[in-house]
């Protein structure tokens, strides 16, 4: 095993820079450095000598990354994107869990492909991971106002509870509408006939 | 008709305009697309989300896509521009200081961009005598029209950029904010950048891109090569629907709304009055300057639009220049290809015939 290599990791989400680097320690990498500055990326770079550079696809100095193989003399070694061009999947899946990894100065493809993949699985679970909070948020939230909706229903037409839920269902089904946007209409006619 | 919908990612620039307007003021929607528009934080997105297909096209430097086209910077993702988005509009603002000693060292007229390049030349070889460190000049992207512009204007001092003065790339939004915390000395930026420096009162405009080259090639609408070929009539509509919104930018009676439509939080996210001058030309130069007018600062005419295989050849010549090449006659023709004059023809045929309601 040779995870020698010096990975400097670009991202200004601290939760999600921590999972992938828990990700790449696991795969025995050790030498591992967070930074979340979106500017002073080349001095980091200067400062760390990194072997590979992972980064954020929503982090600006993404450009300056990309060009630094073009500087002369004041960059010590080249470093270009890390693009297998014989594996398109390997492109796309990285663009669209948004992540993008850089090498310096040539280092073996093989070795790359497995940190690449490894910070790929991990944006995906981050995001669905956020995905999941976020719908668990917003189930909550349907909920409450389903049950604000059901209160107002039950006043105004003295129904009972079951009763209440039974009618904004059919009236849903019947005008091919979700549940919770009944609710939300009917919380906004109360409102306005207060 | 069927509606088409097209999703284009853009950087926060003036050059974006056309597409903007192609949905804000309608345009796309009366040639029946419903057109997405993404701002995007980096050219290099903007590249890779066109080539996976996230984007159907892109605002893209003409420099860019030809880099992309030939697999150099490490991507090899083909793409064509069956119209280009603008030209010119770029200029270069130095920090407050660094422009004080330029004016100290200026022999003659500071318009002239060779005095002004010859006194920047003055101020490194003091600057290597005393010590201190070098000047760091920063473009938008390692492969534009700004960094070639940059070269040619230190070249009339001698000077080369990546040797007598760093280099480093600095996305457009952050132009500003590099230059008030000295992480860069200047910058060569499009629209409204430079203008945004001076408000800011962290910079003084030196001088203005078609101070150095009037016509000059920038951004192009990219579409991904294969994309051109295998979706003709998608191109053909976006393409007819930017040609409108061309005939549209470039009446003055429009510039208002234009530069509303820009300042939207979504698009450029700055003031409204800061891009409408800018429209009519105006540009605030800063260090105790008038504001300079400009004719013809940026181009939106159709005239304008026709992707020119011949700016391949300047793009290249400044990629050699910048040492990022060493071109062949097969990539002389690989990236001319990139730019097509005919489709561009058959846009425009088609739009003239369209009734005008």
């Amino acid at each position: 095993m040779a995870p020698k290599l010096r990975i400097l990791i670009v991202d200004a989400n601290q939760v999600r820079a921590a999972i992938i680097e828990e990700g790449l320690r696991e795969a025995g990498y050790e030498q591992l450095i967070r930074i979340s500055a979106t500017t002073g990326l080349v001095a980091a770079i200067e400062a760390h000598d990194p072997d590979v550079v992972v980064i954020d696809l929503e982090d600006p100095s993404r450009d300056a990354l990309a060009d630094m193989f073009l500087v002369s003399q004041h960059v010590r070694r080249p470093i270009t994107m890390f693009v297998d061009q014989s594996d398109s999947a390997s492109i796309e899946a990285a663009i669209e869990a948004g992540v993008s990894a850089y090498i310096v100065d040539g280092l073996k493809k093989e070795r790359m492909q497995a940190i690449l993949q490894t910070c790929i699985s991990r944006f995906n679970a981050f995001r669905k991971l956020r995905e999941e909070l976020d719908e668990a948020r917003s189930q909550l939230e349907e909920r409450k106002t389903i049950d604000q909706a059901k209160r107002i229903v039950m006043r105004l037409k003295g129904l009972s509870e079951d009763e209440a839920y039974a009618l904004m269902r059919r009236t849903a089904m019947n005008e091919k509408r979700k549940l919770v946007d009944i609710a939300r209409s009917l919380i906004t006619a109360a409102e306005m006939l207060k | 008709m069927t509606t088409l919908h097209l999703r284009a990612g853009f950087m926060p620039l003036v050059d974006c305009a056309l597409l903007v307007l192609a949905k804000d003021e309608g345009f796309a929607e009366a040639e029946g697309l419903h057109l997405e528009l993404v701002r995007e934080v980096s050219w290099s997105n903007l590249r890779d989300k066109l080539n996976v297909r996230l984007f159907d096209a892109a605002h893209m430097l003409g420099p860019a896509a030809i880099a992309a086209t030939l697999g150099i910077g490490g991507v090899k993702a083909p793409m064509a521009a069956p119209i280009a988005l603008n030209r010119d509009g770029a200029a270069i603002t130095l920090s407050l200081r660094r422009f004080e000693d330029l004016a100290r060292l200026a022999e003659g007229d500071l318009a002239d961009p060779g005095v002004s390049a010859r006194a920047l030349a003055a101020m490194v070889a003091r600057r290597k005598a005393s010590g201190l460190p070098p000047l760091t000049f920063a473009a938008v992207f390692g492969f534009s029209a700004h960094i070639y512009l940059l070269g040619e204007w230190l070249a009339k001092g001698g000077l080369k950029l990546g040797e007598d003065v760093r280099f480093e790339v600095v996305p457009p939004p952050q132009t500003v904010e590099a230059l008030a915390s000295g992480r860069v000395d200047g910058f060569c930026a499009g629209a409204p950048w430079n203008s945004a420096a001076v408000a800011a009162g962290v910079g003084a405009m030196v001088l203005a891109s078609v101070d150095l080259r009037r016509n000059c090639h920038d951004k192009v609408l990219a579409w991904r090569a294969d994309d051109v070929q295998r979706r003709p009539a998608a191109v053909a509509k976006l393409g007819a629907a930017i040609l409108k919104a061309s005939a549209w930018a470039c009446k003055p009676e429009n510039f208002t709304r234009m530069a509303e439509h820009l300042s939207a939080p979504d698009r450029l996210a700055l003031p409204a009055p800061l891009i409408e001058r800018i429209l009519h030309g105006e540009l605030i130069q800063g260090a105790g300057r008038p504001p300079r007018p400009v004719e013809r600062f940026i181009r939106f005419d159709r005239e304008a639009l026709r992707p020119d295989p011949d700016d391949a050849d300047w793009v290249l010549a400044g990629m050699e220049q910048a040492g990022q090449l060493f071109a062949t006659p097969q990539m002389r023709e690989i990236a001319r290809g990139v730019f097509l004059p005919d489709a561009f023809e058959g846009i425009a045929s088609t739009d003239l015939r369209t009734p005008k309601n």
